[in-house]
């Protein structure tokens, strides 16, 4: 039974119902007239796209009911919707022209659609995030932006790119503008004051034609210096920017010479401005926001003034001898390797891994390192803002039996039965997550249940036995040599195989700190579930406990699978309901676990973490330096019971602190928290072979 | 017939005649030098493919010392490094096995990789290194007294290992330690160039890729190019193939199997070349 389809009439009643607001008000009844000849599906289709983008803005609901017609010729039923979601997407993110444009675009719309065209940022994060943490001195977040800039620690790219016409271009682009980008903070396009070079024309159409010259000279004196450390880079660059335009011709040779810098480009920006030149159209050439970046780079040169200074500090006692003259400082940049070359008093001296870090960057930013850099820092003040804040501790409720010291690196000891730990069992899950994991993931279950199968297999060979498969020719051999000069020969002359018994014990370490809510929270769930079914293959002993808590004197410990507990459906149910909760004060939590941990038979002791950030507290204590040392020191004190440490963390910045705080062997970085399932497995097997 | 009648199978030991080319990066052959003088046992720790074994070698050359090798493996037993008996014909014979054909002439015993042996393996070198400087051969009820020549050298990584295998601190602390690391950019290229046979110019490239692939370190790949794999590269390009190809098979694909990792390290040999 069919409904007949609506009338002229009805139609622009019904449209008059939510377009009255509309400016074009006058021309439903057209609209209505153009809608008549259609099938009433198709009526009621369009009614509904364009009554619901209409409460958005009605003009957009009166053009898509307009142009639906055409569309509906073109596009079936999912792609229309999509189409509509477009416009609307559109309208949300640069207002109502964009909208309109876009749902004029049919013709793009569909290309689009057919993903012929456009590379999206999604699609090449991850990727060119590795990339450029190869091609880095110094690590760089990857995120999206309005248009492609750097402020020297992150690099934004744009949410989508079709410049060209496929994708595959379309991703060398965004590896093109990365590399710029990337050689912006590399090579010392910031190295100059920027604001101040362009001050002289302040007036904002100016300000604009200056800044898209100094992107354009500087693009040119930057992909010569890609070019020559780089040259598969630099070809890359090429290719994509074509011919540089002919305007400036004239200042390419200078820029273009081994020795140009910020300042040769500045003095050509003068140049151009002074003749009154309008700069080509940026295409490929990233943007400057000079006052930015100016900032980001200013608070990391005293935070790396600051490193270097403390390194420093600490070898003041090089000369050994007391009342010494004071020590002379010098740091050079050895022309041959690059590096940098500290020299106390004209000895050579090396310094620890984060100092040496900070001086290159000290180095890369400044072009040297300042003279106030390298003088020692004296005992460090105590500042205010270590101070514990009293207020929120108060809030928390009464003492615990357990306590734990805290390491307090400011003052060089221990905080005694500083922190109170809480010790409950995780709220068992409603839901049945295991079991969903387990028939999502069944495949690599399998795959990892062969592995470590052979892991676990391993057999020893047992000699001089009274019985076995095999000969002990040794054994075999003394017998005979016994026999013939008298002795009496033994009968044990056999070997056996042996399974190999491995005597480890594993504890995990969950992080339920707040900022694993969501995917974080649902991959480290998804891991243990992976985890378990491998580890029940291979029999090691094994407990997961979760952390997190709220100031020094709430600190929570959740018990998902104690060491004497079997991996039954209590403990799928408490896996099922980790969820989300406080902050994250390591210290404590491997303290306490490596109690738990230390209280086991097993020979070998492995602590793994499993992390989406740094040490973290309420108020503004833990979160820093002493969060960082705090943790450093009871992992020491772990390692010192013997006990091995692991963190698998999934904080890209995570490179800056994690080797500081773990030391050189002992993390891995995941890229991307959807792997972690996948990979905790191998990680743990690689940990224990 | 009683032990010391038992004939002794020896095996022969050589010096080394050509200089193999070392090039040294700190005073490390100086400190091999006393050691060697004062009769101390050596520790060498770097990652791999950093010199080491090709250091043994040039002092082994350097102190005109015949140079045993044995690789550690977690199925070496005591027998295989001190020796066993054979049954020959209807003759019963010993045979020495590395060490203590090593001891027996003096010459310098070096093992390689000593934390994949296992620990029961390990300890029978203990006597060896310490002030008696003697090996047991329980077998033979013999205590072998080492000559002033002998030197014993060992060898590990301390940068990705397992829980399970570490070296134990009765054995590490009787040696006298040196640490080895890739040499800097400017020594690496000369190293590359010399070893590869290659220009300096292309040496450097491949160095430069190095460096990029060291920056990876603990973002997906255990460890970053070697020295030696890019000696392989450098030698692939010498026998005519394109430095894009070269640095594919001997980098890219020698350092990872993960796809992620070898889609990365695929970018950074064609930034490069």
């Amino acid at each position: 039974m069919s409904e007949r389809k609506l009338f002229a009439h009805e139609l622009e009643e019904i449209l008059d119902a939510f377009l009255f607001a509309s400016p074009s008000h006058r021309s439903i009844e057209r609209l209505a007239e153009m809608l008549e000849p259609l099938p009433r599906k198709q009526q009621d289709f369009v009614l509904r796209a364009a009554r619901g983008a209409a409460k958005t803005n009605t003009e957009l609901g009166y053009l898509i009911a307009t142009l639906s017609i055409n569309a509906l010729d073109r596009l079936d039923e999912n792609a229309f919707h999509e189409w509509v979601i477009a416009g609307l997407d559109a309208f949300d993110k640069k207002g109502l022209r964009a909208a309109v444009e876009t749902l004029r675009d049919l013709d793009g719309f569909l290309a689009l659609r057919a993903g012929r065209l456009h590379a999206s940022f999604a699609d090449v994060e991850q990727r060119l995030a590795r990339f450029v943490l190869g091609l880095s001195g110094r690590p760089l977040a990857l995120k999206s932006g309005v248009y492609p800039w750097t402020d020297t620690e992150t690099i934004f790219l744009p949410e989508r790119l079709a410049h060209f016409a496929t994708a595959e271009e379309n991703r060398r682009l965004y590896q093109g503008l990365a590399v710029q980008l990337w050689a912006q903070t590399r090579y010392g396009t910031f190295n100059a004051d920027l604001e101040a070079a362009i001050a002289g024309w302040p007036e904002p159409m100016e300000r604009e034609q200056a800044l898209t010259w100094l992107a354009h000279l500087e693009a040119v004196r930057l992909e010569a210096c890609v070019a020559r450390d780089l040259p598969g880079l630099g070809a890359l660059l090429c290719e994509l920017r074509g011919a540089w335009p002919t305007e400036m011709g004239v200042a390419l040779a200078d820029l273009q010479a081994a020795d140009a810098d910020i300042e040769d480009t500045l003095r050509w920006l003068a140049h151009f401005m002074a003749a009154g030149a309008v700069p080509p159209a940026p295409t490929f050439v990233g943007r400057l926001e000079p006052g930015i970046a100016a900032r980001v780079r200013g608070d990391r040169i005293v935070r790396d003034t600051e490193t270097l200074k403390k390194a420093i500090g600490a070898l003041k006692g090089v000369g050994g001898k007391r009342n010494a003259p004071p020590n002379d400082f010098k740091a050079e940049r050895n022309q041959e390797t690059g590096e940098i070359e500290v020299r106390v008093d004209g000895e050579a001296v090396k310094l620890p891994d984060d100092a040496r870090a900070a001086a290159q960057s000290l180095l890369q930013d400044l072009g040297k390192v300042p003279p106030e850099a390298l003088s020692p820092a004296g005992d460090a003040p105590w500042t205010p803002d270590d101070r514990p804040k009293q207020g929120a501790e108060s809030l928390c409720s009464g003492d615990s039996a357990i306590r734990y010291d805290e390491w307090d690196y400011h003052r060089n000891a221990y905080r005694r039965a500083w922190c109170h730990v809480f010790v409950t069992d995780v709220k068992p899950g409603e839901g049945h997550f295991v079991r969903e994991t387990k028939v999502r993931y069944a495949p690599f279950i399998h795959q990892i249940k062969r592995r470590f199968e052979a892991v676990r297999g391993e057999d020893r060979i047992l000699g001089r036995q009274p019985e076995g498969e095999d000969i002990d020719l040794d054994a075999l051999v003394e017998a005979v040599n016994d026999r013939k000069s008298g002795a009496e020969p033994s009968a044990r002359l056999f070997c056996r195989r042996v399974r190999n018994e491995r005597s480890l014990a594993a504890m995990f370490m969950i992080d339920m700190s707040g900022s694993t809510k969501g995917w974080v929270n649902d991959a480290e769930r998804e891991s243990l579930v992976m985890l378990c079914e491998a580890l029940e293959k291979l029999g090691d002993a094994y407990a997961i406990y979760g952390f997190s808590g709220w100031t020094r004197k709430r600190c929570d410990i959740y018990r998902i699978k104690g060491f004497a507990d079997a991996y039954d459906d209590a403990v799928r149910a408490r896996i099922d309901g980790i969820e989300a909760k406080d902050y994250t004060r390591m210290g404590v939590a491997i303290r306490h676990l490596s109690h738990l941990l230390g209280l086991q038979p097993a020979r070998h002791k492995l602590l793994v973490t499993l992390s989406d950030g740094r040490p973290d507290d309420f108020g503004d204590e833990y979160r820093g330096n002493y969060g960082i040392e705090d943790t450093r020191r009871a992992l020491q004190e772990a390692r010192e019971q013997g006990i091995r440490s692991y963190c698998i963390t999934i904080d890209r910045q995570g490179a800056d602190y994690l080797k500081h705080m773990m030391g050189p062997a002992s993390y891995t970085v995941l890229d991307d928290v959807k792997k972690l399932p996948l990979k905790v497995a191998d990680i743990y097997r690689k940990l224990t072979a | 017939m009683t032990t010391a009648q038992l004939r002794t199978l020896t095996p022969e030991l050589e010096t080394l005649g050509a200089e193999p080319y070392y090039q040294p990066v700190g005073d490390e052959v100086a400190l091999f030098e006393a050691a060697a003088t004062k009769r101390l046992p050596v520790l060498l720790k770097g990652p791999t493919g950093c010199g080491k074994t090709r250091f043994v070698e040039y002092m082994a050359w350097k102190l005109k010392r015949p140079l045993v090798t044995v690789a550690c493996h977690d199925d070496l037993t005591t027998a295989d490094l001190v020796g066993r008996y054979l049954i020959v014909g209807d003759e019963t014979v010993w045979l020495d096995g590395p060490l203590t054909a090593a001891v027996r002439a003096g010459a310098i015993c070096y093992l390689d990789e000593i934390v994949e042996a296992r620990k029961d393996t390990t300890v029978v070198i203990h006597p060896l290194a310490d002030s008696r400087r003697a090996l047991a051969v329980d077998k033979r009820g013999e205590l072998i007294p080492a000559p002033p020549g002998f030197m014993l050298v060992i060898s590990y990584n301390p940068g990705y290992q397992s829980v399970l295998k570490e070296i134990k601190p009765s054995t590490r602390q009787r040696f006298v330690a040196l640490e080895f690391d890739y040499p800097n950019a400017e020594m690496e290229a000369q190293i590359v160039a010399t070893e590869g046979g290659i220009d300096l110019p292309m040496a450097q490239k491949l160095v430069k890729l190095g460096e990029l692939t060291r920056n990876l370190k603990g973002a997906g790949i255990d460890e970053g190019a070697s020295t030696r794999l890019l000696v392989h590269a450098a030698q692939l390009i010498g026998a005519g193939m394109v430095p894009a190809v070269a640095g594919t098979a001997a980098v890219a694909r020698a350092l990872t199997d993960d796809p992620d990792m070898t889609q990365t390290l695929d970018d950074l040999v064609r930034a490069v070349f």
